[in-house]
This record gives structure tokens, C-alpha cells and sequence, in this order.
């Protein structure tokens, strides 16, 4: 029978008194990696072709977004969305001042223009945009893509 | 009178607080990078400059329509899945000989794996693809048509970069890219205004 008593030790708890700092680690993380959408989209979110050669744009802080989509009431057309507002093509020379004045002098060969457009826009729409940033030198852009194969795109 | 000590400050609640704030944050949190094709536009032309006369053999001309239809050098009526290897043919010909490169201080074309066909074009550096697409032709068609003239630089400098260096050319050095860029295969694509 004492055998049996002896055996009746119990577990010791395990110590979860560095388990705040292990949260906190990770809240911190993720803090600093969020990074909340400026946005609201006012068009129909575009469904982004897809596309193999791509590359990635590496500093978010450089690059301005044009959203190329139909209306929410399906009004026929292609609408433009510069920041948070519907747009005229005549807007985005002002828009890419704008932009520029958020960077300094020496950034703004590096500002990347992301074209985000829906698959059914027409080629019309997006050559009207780049006619509007060639006019006003902003000649970088990325037409913004999924990966996947190109092929998918036409069916 | 007795000194008491300030209570403490019950601190257990802590590990709930940040575990909230954490999962708001992972719920939040967007790790998808942006990708796209990159392009650089050509800059504004003076009206006055007279544009260079090109050989018609140099240019290698895609047309969309607004039915989304290819066609190639005016003549062939192409799928987008066969673009890239009829795109590759053109660029890698190589066809200029050593005279006919002369007064363009080139040398005929060594690494091209072509047909040296004198009736397409003379060398890499001179090949240009010329994309005219109507301005009804779809976003989708258009991505996919720039994607295989993009692809088929890609594949020919890989091909040049797995033989020369043993490896892909995204693995090269900046400075083996950049005799690569502008050296052995320029990419060379000319967008002309959309048609109405």
C-alpha cells in the first residue's frame, strides 16, 4: 500500500509566466506588419487578370494605385478610381501631383504607378491613363496582376 | 498609524489583453505582396522629331482587334499560346550578316539559335516588336498578349543565361543582367496609339 502512496506525486505545473511575452512578441509583429487599406473601393472590386511575368513591387510607400472597373449599379463603362473617390481621366495628372507631393524631390523617379483593372475594361480606358501619365512624366507603371497563367485569361 | 503599502495592480488580465489585440491584428493582417508586369512608358515626343525608318523585316507587328483576335506580321492569324514561340523565332533569327551590320557598329548575332532567315530579323538589338491593340480589345487579351511578349524575352534571356553562366537569368549578378538588358537581348516592345 505505500507503494501506492508514493507514487501519488502530483504534476507540477507548468510555468506560464512567460507566456504574456511570447503574446506580446507576437502582437508586436503583427502590429508592425499590418498594414490597414487606405481605400474604400467605390467601384466593383476588378478581377485581376492573371499573368506569369510578373514582378513584385517592392516598396509600398512609392507606388499610387489606379482602380479600373465597372459601377457598383452596373452602369455601363469603364469608371476610374483615383483615392477614394470615382474620377475623370482628367483627374489623374492632379492625382499624380498629389501623390508626389507626399515624396521628396530625389523618390519621385522611383514612384511606380499600379494600374488595377478589371479584366472586361478596355484596352481604351487604361490607354487614356497612360496618355494622362506620359503627359505628366510619370512613366513608371505595373499593370497589376494574378499569378497564374495567362491563357487563363481567354477563354 | 500603519503605514500600508500601495496594492499592487493585479496583472493576470494582461495575457487576455494582448491575446485579443493579437487576434484583431492577425485577422487584419494582409501578407500578399503586389504583383504585376512592369512597364515603362516611352516619354513624351517632341511632334517635330521625325521617327526612324525601320526595316519591315526588324519589326515583328502583333495586332489585336476588338474581338480579341491576334494577328501577326499583317498576315497569320494566331492563338495567344502559340505568340511567345512565334515571338521567340523572331527575335533569336539572327539573319544580319556582317556587312549589313556594319554601318550599325553590330556584329552578327553568335548566341541566336535561329534560322538566320534573311527575310526576319537581322539581329536581337535591332528585332522590334511593335503591339497595336484596338481600344475595345479586352484588359484580359491585352495582359495575356503582353505577358507572352514579355515571356519570350524572358525564356530567350534564360536560355542565354543557362548556357553562358550555368544559371537562370533572376540568379545573375546586376551587373551579368545588365549586359544581358542591353547587350544580347534588349526587350524592345513598341505600343502604338490603340485604334479607334
Amino acid at each position: 500500500m505505500s507503494k501506492f502512496q508514493k507514487k501519488k506525486k502530483e504534476m507540477p505545473a507548468v510555468n506560464t509566466a512567460s507566456l504574456p511575452d511570447i503574446v506580446f512578441m507576437l502582437l508586436f509583429f503583427f502590429m508592425v506588419t499590418t498594414v490597414m487599406r487606405e481605400t474604400d473601393l467605390k467601384i466593383k472590386k476588378p478581377a485581376l487578370p492573371k499573368a506569369d511575368q510578373v514582378k513584385k513591387l517592392e516598396k509600398k510607400s512609392l507606388v499610387s494605385y489606379i482602380y479600373v472597373g465597372k459601377s457598383k449599379d452596373d452602369t455601363p463603362g469603364d469608371k476610374i478610381q483615383l483615392n477614394d473617390r470615382i474620377s475623370n481621366v482628367n483627374d489623374v495628372p492632379n492625382f499624380i501631383f498629389i501623390e508626389r507631393r507626399k515624396h521628396s524631390e530625389d523618390e519621385i523617379p522611383l514612384l511606380t504607378t499600379s494600374i488595377k483593372a478589371d479584366m472586361k475594361a478596355n484596352v481604351g480606358t487604361i490607354s487614356d491613363i497612360k496618355q494622362q501619365l506620359r503627359e505628366v512624366n510619370a512613366l513608371k507603371i505595373n499593370y497589376s496582376t494574378l499569378k497564374g497563367s495567362a491563357f487563363d485569361n481567354v477563354k | 498609524m500603519a503605514r500600508r503599502g500601495t496594492p499592487e495592480i493585479n496583472a493576470g488580465s494582461m495575457a487576455d489583453i494582448a491575446f485579443l489585440l493579437l487576434i484583431f491584428f492577425l485577422v487584419t493582417t494582409t501578407m500578399d505582396v503586389d504583383t504585376g508586369i512592369s512597364r515603362k512608358l516611352p516619354e513624351k515626343q517632341d511632334p517635330n522629331i521625325v521617327p526612324p525608318v525601320l526595316k519591315e523585316k526588324n519589326v515583328f507587328e502583333v495586332n489585336v482587334n476588338r474581338n480579341d483576335e491576334i494577328l501577326v506580321e499583317g498576315d497569320t492569324y494566331m492563338k495567344v499560346n502559340d505568340l511567345r514561340a512565334a515571338a521567340i523565332k523572331f527575335i533569336d533569327n539572327g539573319g544580319g550578316t556582317a556587312e549589313s551590320l556594319q554601318k550599325d557598329k553590330l556584329t552578327p548575332c553568335t548566341w541566336c539559335g535561329g534560322d538566320k532567315d534573311p527575310a526576319s530579323s537581322d539581329h536581337p538589338k535591332k528585332a522590334i516588336i511593335s503591339l497595336q491593340s484596338d481600344r475595345g480589345t479586352s484588359y484580359a487579351m491585352y495582359i495575356s498578349v503582353q505577358n507572352e511578349l514579355v515571356g519570350a524575352y524572358t525564356d530567350l534571356r534564360n536560355k542565354y543565361a543557362n548556357k553562358k553562366y550555368g544559371k537562370d537569368f533572376k540568379d545573375l549578378s546586376r551587373a551579368e543582367q545588365k549586359i544581358i538588358k542591353t547587350d544580347i537581348y534588349p526587350q524592345i516592345i513598341s505600343e502604338a496609339e490603340p485604334t479607334k
